[in-house]
């Protein structure tokens, strides 16, 4: 399967059609979907309208987008007019969007054709996609695993080819793990760099839309597509995405990048600790000066993210609630109704996260949970501003450890969370991070490596994933 | 936000927090408007008290002084210019709610006598 780069270039000099391309992706989903399971809907009718309409540009000699003719598959938590959006829940049973997603618009604008929507955890709670209402995705690399979550069809979609690129979303690790996970790049920019909007909403200060790719460079074009100032969005930073695709092979030479010592020890399983040492001595070998450094207060990320992310996911929750919106039981009164529709629509890590929030949010208990997270945020943010001192980007492991197997931790809410200690603080930070695969763990699945960098500092970051991308081959 | 008499209000550190009881569960989701059946009940305050009794290490850090932070960027008050613009459409939006009539949205009885 050719890149996405490769297949803008091809439609754009009128090599290939947008038609070929997409029947190409069309025939790789008809293939393998029934195993994968990546998609909750895959929009063939409406891809062919828009493969159309591109070749008609071609036709009449453009303007074309820098994405003219690839397929993309966008994560179901994302708003499309005209198409099916749920979450993975049935409590957005039978809504179809009157709008469209700010970041939909940009990769419509730029001659992209959605080819779906993708799986993910309810709601983007999890770590695994086994929280989907509608059945797992399974990992491309070997389907008695886990492809990762909560994106993980999107992450699945671009391992098994069935589209060069798509879009997650990333409130704790949604796109960095099951990047990881399936072996392909995953990227969470600064918060306010893309706009939320038409993102279905989890925890708000979080959440953060980004690219799946398989290389670095894809991964880059897609982001400054969809990024940049959204007036829709009111935590959308007035300025235009960083230009990281003219900086991919500026080397690191000279660059200062720090191992993240707390992410290298304790529940970090060897196999992946030593794949991210090789990193280390790569980007040293390339010219970087790499050295371990302490980010002391990203080891209460875990504690302190599941009691913000459950608290700002209850409020936002409780629009679900069968008045405007999807699945509504019907009762005698509207208290009942709302009752009965949430406890019937929302699975059990929803409504898990729904009651730690609400609980952490009660009065008497506000200031000693919710307060006390905040407080933390707070402290993290300036261990990382005290490294981003002395480092342009920082190292780590994505995941503690490779895909793991169906139903491995479902029953341990606490377990499955346990998978999120490496890529966490980034969202309470509100900086970006990105994972490269990065070869193979003792199991022969794939090992991410994350890249993290200060707020803004995305050029760095690339540079740095660039080089461990090239260091592989 | 809190009342300072209320016989609930705790400010104990985290760590030395009662573990989460089936009655405070029930009651947490009443709030939330989710009904449980008793085995749920006892499943997820089980659940519940791990992930609190996990963020409990939070005691351990010093927070004296230190600011709390909701979001992450130094943006506030951001406001647009009050002028009419494209809205969504109204016929478009109802057509996708559970019931709607006469240009609403429409519910059941707000009160009830199970209510």
């Amino acid at each position: 399967m050719s890149s996405a780069i490769e297949i803008a270039a091809a439609v754009q000099s009128g090599e290939r059609s947008a038609i070929e391309v997409l029947e190409e992706h069309l025939g790789a989903i008809s293939e393998r979907e029934s195993e994968v399971h990546a998609f909750n809907l895959v929009t063939t009718d409406q891809a062919i309208a828009a493969a159309t309409a591109v070749d008609e540009l071609v036709a009449k000699g453009g303007p074309l987008g820098p994405l003219a003719g690839v397929p993309v598959a966008i994560k179901d938590n994302l708003c499309t007019r005209g198409v099916a959006t749920t979450c993975s829940s049935k409590i957005l049973e039978g809504w179809v969007p009157p709008y469209d997603a700010t970041v939909v618009t940009r990769l419509a604008a730029a001659g992209a054709i959605m080819v779906g929507k993708t799986n993910m955890d309810e709601f983007a709670m999890g770590s695994s996609t086994e929280n989907s209402a509608f059945g797992p995705t399974r990992n491309p690399h070997d389907l008695s695993r886990v492809p990762g979550g909560s994106s993980g069809g999107s992450a699945a979609a671009v391992a098994a080819g069935f589209a060069p690129i798509s879009l997650g979303s990333d409130t704790g690790g949604s796109i960095r793990q099951p990047a990881a996970l399936c072996g392909v790049v995953g990227v969470k920019p600064t918060y306010g760099t893309v706009s939320r909007l038409g993102l279905v909403a989890f925890g708000s200060s979080l959440d953060q839309v980004g690219p799946f790719a398989n290389s670095v460079a894809e991964a880059a074009l897609v982001c400054e597509v969809i990024g940049g100032h959204d007036p829709g969005d009111s935590t959308s930073l007035p300025q235009a995405f960083p230009a990281v695709s003219e900086h991919l092979s500026d080397g690191v030479a000279g660059m200062r990048i720090g191992l993240i010592t707390e992410m290298m020890g304790e529940g970090i399983a060897p196999d992946v600790a030593q794949r991210i040492r090789v990193a280390a001595e790569r980007l040293a070998a390339a010219g970087a000066e790499v050295e371990e450094v302490s980010v002391p207060a990203v080891a209460y990320g875990l504690s302190a993210y599941y009691l913000v992310a459950p608290a700002e996911a209850s409020s936002n929750l409780s629009r679900y609630d069968g008045v405007r919106y999807g699945l509504r039981v019907e009762a005698p009164t509207t208290g009942e109704m709302m009752e009965l529709t949430r406890t019937a629509g929302f699975g059990d890590e929803v409504k898990r996260r729904i009651m730690l929030g609400t609980y952490a949010l009660s009065a008497g208990y506000y200031d000693a949970f919710y307060g006390t997270a905040l407080k933390v945020r707070t402290l993290i943010r300036r261990d990382f501003d005290a490294a981003y001192e002395r480092f342009d980007a920082l190292l780590s492991p994505t995941s503690p450890t490779t895909a793991f197997a169906f139903g491995d931790k479902t029953a341990d809410p606490m377990s499955m969370y346990l998978n999120d200690v490496c890529t966490i603080a980034t969202n309470l930070a509100g900086h970006p991070a990105m994972s490269v695969p990065y070869g193979l763990g003792a199991d022969g699945m794939p090992v991410g490596a994350q890249v993290l960098a200060p707020a803004l500092g995305e050029v760095a970051m690339f540079r740095v994933a660039a080089v461990l991308e090239g260091s592989l081959a | 936000m809190t009342d300072p008499t209320s016989p609930e209000r705790t400010d104990a550190p985290l760590s030395t927090s009662e573990r989460i009881t089936t009655e405070q569960v029930a009651k947490v989701a009443k709030l939330a408007r989710l009904r449980l059946t008793d085995e749920e009940l006892t499943r997820f305050t089980g659940q519940l008290g791990d992930v609190l009794e996990h963020a409990a290490d939070l005691d351990l850090l010093d927070l004296e002084g230190v600011e709390p932070m909701a979001q992450p960027i130094p943006l506030a008050n951001v406001f647009r210019k009050d002028v009419p613009g494209p809205i969504l459409d109204r016929d478009e939006v109802l057509a996708v709610a559970p019931a709607a009539e006469d240009g609403f949205f429409r519910v059941p009885p707000v009160l009830g006598e199970s209510e």
